[in-house]
């Protein structure tokens, strides 16, 4: 009687150490994921002008001149107008595509497939040097043009991607049912099938919109003084000051970007959002 | 309602099934005309020939990947056929597409717009159809009625049962009054009593509306319950085309014997065949049968014959089998006898035997003779050599 009483007791005793351990990973995991977001944020309230840890005093200017300072307003603003474009050509162009390579098979489908993915393994530097040259024979260094394709093709694969799931989770029989019911093809697009592929199309969009705006590597060599984007703008500025006005940026950032989330989750759900529900 | 039978294999000659003297003739509500369907390689569809009347309840009943989804996808038009052509009411489908076709489709998995409540579900195909916005709002509630779903409008498919969703689908395919309706396999996720009462419903409503109906199972006692003629169909063919009553007393071959309903084997030889009569030697007796289903079997063949344990009988006296009680199988209403009988295929017969007493009269061990009318054997070529 007491014997089996006594072994349940120990092995309840073993769970809790296991349970114990798994906690204490999930948070250290947890901490080294958060760590350096808290390590900038404090730092962004140092009073002195170099990026020491902790603080002794305590300011808010840099927060001020984070807000001043040109290159990083007009770099905020250059990264707006070339994301909205890029993500949103990203969208109709990646859609069609997905569209294609899900509806129909043609020659060299399996071609296509692996050129529209190939910015997944070619390297940004290289991407935005390619575009560099190019853009040099025909004197468009310093266009916004090029940036803007220079970015379509580094998000097309994610975009594609996004819409390319939404499509394949798509019941092609609800398609099927709106044809039987009297829709012709461009209502049925329009009534059953884009309505359902709203959620994929926003999150691939929203996906394509976060890399475009933080993507710095190919946009160092493709932009220029006037084209210039926020994180490059920031690069150049760490380059003269090391004081502590990026980690003022970082916190702006950090704030702005969990607003937009929470009001996009507020109106459209996140799992929607970012399209969890619909990944398998 | 033509309770003619059709034999697959002997094609409607063309005077008779020319479209035009259908359409003046009234009869022809849908027409498959010797469609074939390959996918690759297979033959999903061979040449398959089906004159279904109108108003008429057809049953396309067959195993799992027979065909019956292609059979049915080709006349929503979902699917081009290879060749042969079909009809509808008399016209030629081959180049209307699915949308102008009029013809209801109801899915196995319902197919429910997800993002549309359930009057929008069932009045899009009239708002497809530019239909006015006040008769659209009449004709749901018409269709929700007719399936017993008025004032479930504003919900959600994902709120409703599987039954329900299954009469939204019902209602959107009908509101449209569809020329023929299809459905496939509408009722295997639902449940047992729930399937035994949509199966009555669509009956119900299928007589009231009158609107041909081409309905798909792999599930033989829906097939015998609802249909007013089954087309049995394997491997890409239709082996027999006919009543409930004709497909399970008078099948046409051995798949379809076996796989409408319970039969017992026995095998014997053809003693000979005079007009259309044949002589069956069996184990224990001989007997004659109709010689339609022996065509081109000479005398001395082996045969085997096919009864239904509904037909077998305990005899009292002197029988065309015996064999000795094994168990009973209690089924409510009737009780299934197992005879451990030699002769048989399988060493068993089942004796299909009304009521409940059957395991005290003839209790296991018991020595029984068998007996059953000619009338209920079948007999066919034997595929055992
Ligand atoms: N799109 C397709 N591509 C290739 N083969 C197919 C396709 N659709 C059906 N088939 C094949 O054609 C045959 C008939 O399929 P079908 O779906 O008509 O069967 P079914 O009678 O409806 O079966 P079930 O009862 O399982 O639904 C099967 O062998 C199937 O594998
Ligand atoms: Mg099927």
């Amino acid at each position: 009687m007491s014997d089996p009483r006594k072994r349940l007791i120990s092995a309840k005793a073993g769970e809790r150490l296991l349970a114990i351990a798994g906690w204490t990973v999930v948070w250290l995991v947890v901490a080294f994921i958060i760590l350096p977001a808290v390590v900038v944020g404090i730092s962004a309230f140092n009073d002195r002008a170099i990026l020491s840890f902790p603080p002794q005093a305590w300011s808010t200017r840099w927060f001020a001149r984070a807000f001043s300072y040109r290159d990083f307003s007009e770099g905020f603003r250059n990264g707006l107008i070339i994301t909205a474009f890029a993500s949103s050509i990203a969208l109709v162009v990646g859609a069609g595509f997905a569209f294609a390579l899900d509806r129909y098979s043609f020659r060299g489908k399996m071609a296509l497939e692996a050129v529209l993915t190939s910015p997944l393994v070619i390297p940004h530097f290289t991407i935005g040097l390619g575009f560099l040259i190019l853009a040099a024979q025909i004197h468009a260094t310093r266009t916004f043009a090029l940036v803007i394709v220079c970015h379509v093709v580094l998000v097309l694969p994610f975009v594609m991607r996004s819409v390319y799931v939404s499509l394949r989770n798509l019941d092609s029989r609800l398609e099927l049912a709106a044809a039987s019911l009297g829709a012709r093809p461009g209502r049925a697009l329009f009534t059953v099938t884009l309505p359902l592929l709203i959620p994929g199309l926003f999150s691939g969009w929203l996906f394509a919109a976060i890399l475009s705006f933080n993507e710095f590597t190919a946009s160092l060599f493709v932009t220029a003084q006037a084209t210039q984007t926020l994180p490059v703008a920031m690069y150049n500025y760490v380059r003269e000051y090391a004081d502590p006005t990026l980690a003022a940026l970082s916190v702006i950032y950090i704030v702005v970007t969990a607003l937009l989330l929470t009001i996009a989750n507020a109106f459209l759900g996140l799992g929607k959002v970012l399209n969890v529900e619909h990944v398998r | 309602m033509s309770a003619e039978r059709i034999d697959p294999r002997e094609p409607v000659s063309p005077a008779v099934s020319a479209p035009v003297a259908d359409a003046a003739a009234r009869v022809a509500g849908v027409q498959i005309d010797g469609v074939t369907k390959r996918f690759g390689d297979a033959t999903a569809l061979h040449e398959a020939w089906l004159k279904i009347a109108d108003g008429e309840f057809m049953t396309l009943l067959g195993p799992s990947g027979c065909g019956k989804t292609t059979l049915l996808n080709l006349i929503a038009g979902f699917l081009e056929a290879d060749g042969g052509e079909i009809f509808v009411g008399g016209r030629l489908m081959t180049e209307t597409a699915p949308y102008d076709r009029e013809i209801g489709v109801v899915f196995q998995n319902y197919a429910l717009f997800p993002h549309m409540n359930v009057a929008k579900n069932v009045g899009y195909g009239l708002r497809m159809r530019g239909v006015a916005k006040r008769e659209i709002e009449t004709r749901v509630a018409e269709a929700l009625a007719l399936v017993k779903l008025d004032g479930f409008g504003e919900r959600k498919p994902r709120q409703l049962s599987g039954g329900q969703q299954q009469r939204v689908a019902l209602a959107r395919a009908l509101v449209i009054r569809p020329k023929v309706l299809l459905l496939d396999e509408p009722f295997s996720a639902l449940d047992k009593n729930l399937r035994g009462a949509m199966q009555v419903e669509l009956k119900e409503i299928q007589r009231r509306l009158g609107v041909t109906t081409i309905f798909v199972t792999h599930d033989q006692s829906e097939a015998l319950s609802m249909s007013d003629r089954i087309a049995v169909m394997s491997q890409g063919r239709i082996r027999q085309v006919g009543t409930p009553d004709e497909i399970y007393r008078r099948p046409l071959d051995p798949f379809v014997a076996s796989f409408v309903g319970d039969v017992n084997v026995l095998p014997g030889r053809l003693e000979r065949r005079i007009g259309e009569t044949a002589t069956v030697l069996i184990a224990e007796g001989r007997l004659s049968v109709s010689a339609d289903t022996l065509e081109g079997i000479a005398p001395g063949a082996a045969v085997d014959l096919y009864v239904r344990p509904d037909a077998v009988r305990i005899a009292e006296g002197e029988g065309l089998v015996s064999g000795t009680v094994a168990t009973h199988v209690y089924q409510g209403s009737h009780v299934d006898v197992l005879v451990d009988v030699a002769a048989a295929r399988g060493g068993r017969v089942t004796v299909r035997v009304p009521g409940h007493g059957a395991s005290t009269r003839w209790p296991a061990g018991t020595r029984v003779s068998l007996d059953f009318s000619p009338a209920d054997a079948v007999a066919f070529a034997s595929d055992v050599a």
